[in-house]
């Protein structure tokens, strides 16, 4: 069996079979070390974790969900919290919330890396918990923070325990971090950030109607290789905008758990995938009827 | 299920099949996530408990605020000039990720600006707080009579000479050395209307363990109870007496048979003003002896 991603090294050269997987640890490895510059050298660029942070004196950042857990509690943020939340949002917004999960989280490297050992040492089996798990656990917390008056998932959130740890000072943080490592190498694959963190449940839901997206505009010349089922860290996205032409789907993935990490774009040797605006969703011709039967494109 | 109960070949069938299933997988989910909820709302109460040691930053909220309010930024412990403050790691036994200082390690410097107020991007450290002589990061307490110098009859002073707000906060009060006779106990004594907490008393106390520390305000602090009036204080504010001294009953001393103290009456005993005691040393005279305290068998 060929190695996932094989094919689209050898159409494209293996540079541009990673270009987003490169550009993606770039992005996330660059804002741990900005972050990381302060404390190691004394050059301040960027203060904070990723809960809020203040960039070069003028620049706040604020995470919506640990807002969002404060607001329940019933307590404000200051101005500047409010000005990051505003930009935080903003953002997120236009370039798809998970991204935040792909591009930045600390997290996603561990749980990256406990995928791809999976898939090297062949683990097989994995209990299931429903993909939406999160959501639940997300409602959890914020009325948990309404309930019990502490922004409750920052005791244990691993996300925040990594980030702030490598920053400040990670303590006793990394058996977290590792149990997570460990529960997505043994016990579930992509169980972390696939289907109970609640950090990427919220950037979702802020990335719900996100112009920007994944798309499969050439799905026509789609091989079944199902190279980007394989990397995909939720392959459940790929299937309605890759296999949905005869269901009357469009191209686009519209699904928000989409991370928008671009590594279909690379493993894909036909270029079915692109980046895309969720706009440039042309439907396929169908009779009626079968219009009518076609599921949701969730 | 199908072998129990055939299902009917009707339209509903599917359909209630689909609704229990959906009330299932809720229930499940409730459950388990349920659970999870549970067990982090008792750790969020443990995590309530902060340790009377570990202090929080000026402006800091009531702990059971704090916890709700701060986002864990870490932006106070950025900009503390004196890097005192820390972010509690998994470990410590406060809340995970929020700021405190020890005083003994590093207490705060009470910066004019207080920059760490500045910094917070929740109310978590009350931007109100301009003066940094208002902070309240808790209240010290010469805890141990035992081992301070002060009180050993030596002169330390050394809680009393760091504290930024000396002669306000810490006092030293003078006593009598009864132990030498004819030297003072100086006695470093907190005043919580002007103590900020800031813990420089504890980090210079000389001892291998600090006699004076800081700790909670509520922890330190005892209270009067409601009722309570302070005739001296009382007397100060209204200006004069608040008792016509003329009617107080001077209740009799009980003193030992044959024993007498000049000076003192018993109303009782003799409706006559009392003479003015005889002149020489108190007690080489004789004066008036009390009497039994009537009702008692006396009174005669």
């Amino acid at each position: 069996m060929k190695p996932v991603g094989a094919d689209a090294v050898g159409e494209k050269g293996w540079l541009a079979a990673h270009k987003w997987l490169l550009l993606r640890r770039s992005s996330q490895l660059g804002i741990l070390g900005l972050f990381l510059l302060g404390p190691l050298t004394g050059i301040w660029v960027v203060k904070g974790n990723l809960s809020y942070s203040y960039t070069l004196g003028f620049l706040p950042l604020t995470d919506p969900y640990v807002v969002l857990q404060s607001l329940a509690t019933g307590h404000l943020p200051e101005k500047l919290g409010w000005i990051g939340l505003g930009l935080v949002v903003a953002f997120y917004f236009l370039v798809g919330g998970r991204a935040y999960c792909s591009w930045v989280c600390p997290v996603n490297l561990v749980t990256d890396a406990a995928a791809r050992l999976r898939q090297k040492l062949g683990i097989k089996g994995s209990i299931h918990i429903a993909r939406r798990t999160r959501y639940w656990i997300l409602a959890m917390t914020l009325v948990g923070s309404a309930l019990t008056g502490v922004v409750l998932w920052e005791l244990i959130n691993p996300v925040s325990m990594l980030h702030r740890g490598l920053i400040f000072g990670l303590g006793t943080a990394w058996t977290i971090v590792l149990a997570v490592f460990l529960f997505d190498l043994f016990v579930m694959s992509r169980g972390w950030c696939g289907h109970l963190c609640p950090v990427g449940a919220a950037y979702s839901l802020l990335g719900r109607w996100s112009p920007l997206r994944v798309a499969a505009p050439r799905r026509a010349a789609c091989n079944d290789c199902m190279d980007c089922f394989e990397v995909c860290p939720e392959p459940q996205v790929i299937r309605p905008a890759l296999k949905g032409a005869d269901k009357g789907l469009g191209p686009v993935i519209l699904a928000a758990n989409c991370t928008n990490c671009g590594r279909c774009v690379d493993v894909c040797g036909k270029d079915v995938f692109r980046f895309d605006l969720r706009f440039n969703n042309p439907l396929p011709e169908l009779p009626p009827d079968a219009r009518a039967a076609a599921p949701g494109n969730k | 299920m199908a072998k129990t109960s055939p299902t009917p070949p009707s339209a509903a069938a599917p359909k209630a099949a689909a609704r229990r299933q959906f009330f299932f997988d809720a229930a499940k989910m409730a459950c388990g996530v349920g659970m999870l909820g549970l067990g982090l709302g008792l750790y969020a109460k443990q995590a309530k408990a902060l340790p009377p040691l570990a202090l929080r930053p000026p402006g800091a909220r009531a702990e059971k605020d704090f916890l709700g309010a701060c986002i864990r930024c870490g932006l106070c412990v950025r900009d503390c000039p004196y890097g005192i403050l820390e972010l509690a790691r998994p470990e410590t036994p406060v809340a995970t990720g929020t700021p405190y200082f020890t005083a003994r390690t590093g207490p705060c410097e009470m910066c004019d600006d207080i920059p760490c107020v500045k910094a917070c991007p929740t109310g978590a450290l009350d931007h109100g707080l301009t003066d940094i002589n208002k902070a309240r990061m808790g209240l010290a307490a010469l805890i141990d009579h035992e081992t301070c110098l002060n009180f050993l009859g030596l002169r330390c002073d050394v809680c009393y000479r760091v504290c930024p707000v000396i002669d306000k906060a810490i006092t030293l009060e003078l006593l009598p050395n009864t132990r030498t006779g004819r030297h003072a106990l100086f006695l470093p004594t907190v005043h919580s209307d002007h103590c900020t907490g800031c813990g420089k008393c504890e980090k210079s106390c000389v001892l291998e363990e600090a006699a004076i520390k800081v700790y909670p305000v509520k922890l330190a602090k005892g209270k009067l109870g409601e009722h309570y009036r302070l005739g001296w204080e009382e007397q100060k504010k209204a200006g004069h007496s608040l008792l016509d001294e003329k009617n107080i009953v001077d209740l009799p001393d009980r003193l030992p048979e044959g024993v007498t103290l000049p000076g003192h009456h018993d109303p009782g005993a003799t409706a006559l003003p009392v003479p003015a005691p005889p002149p020489g040393m108190p007690g080489s005279v004789a004066g008036p002896v009390p009497s039994t305290p009537p009702g008692l068998g006396g009174g005669r």
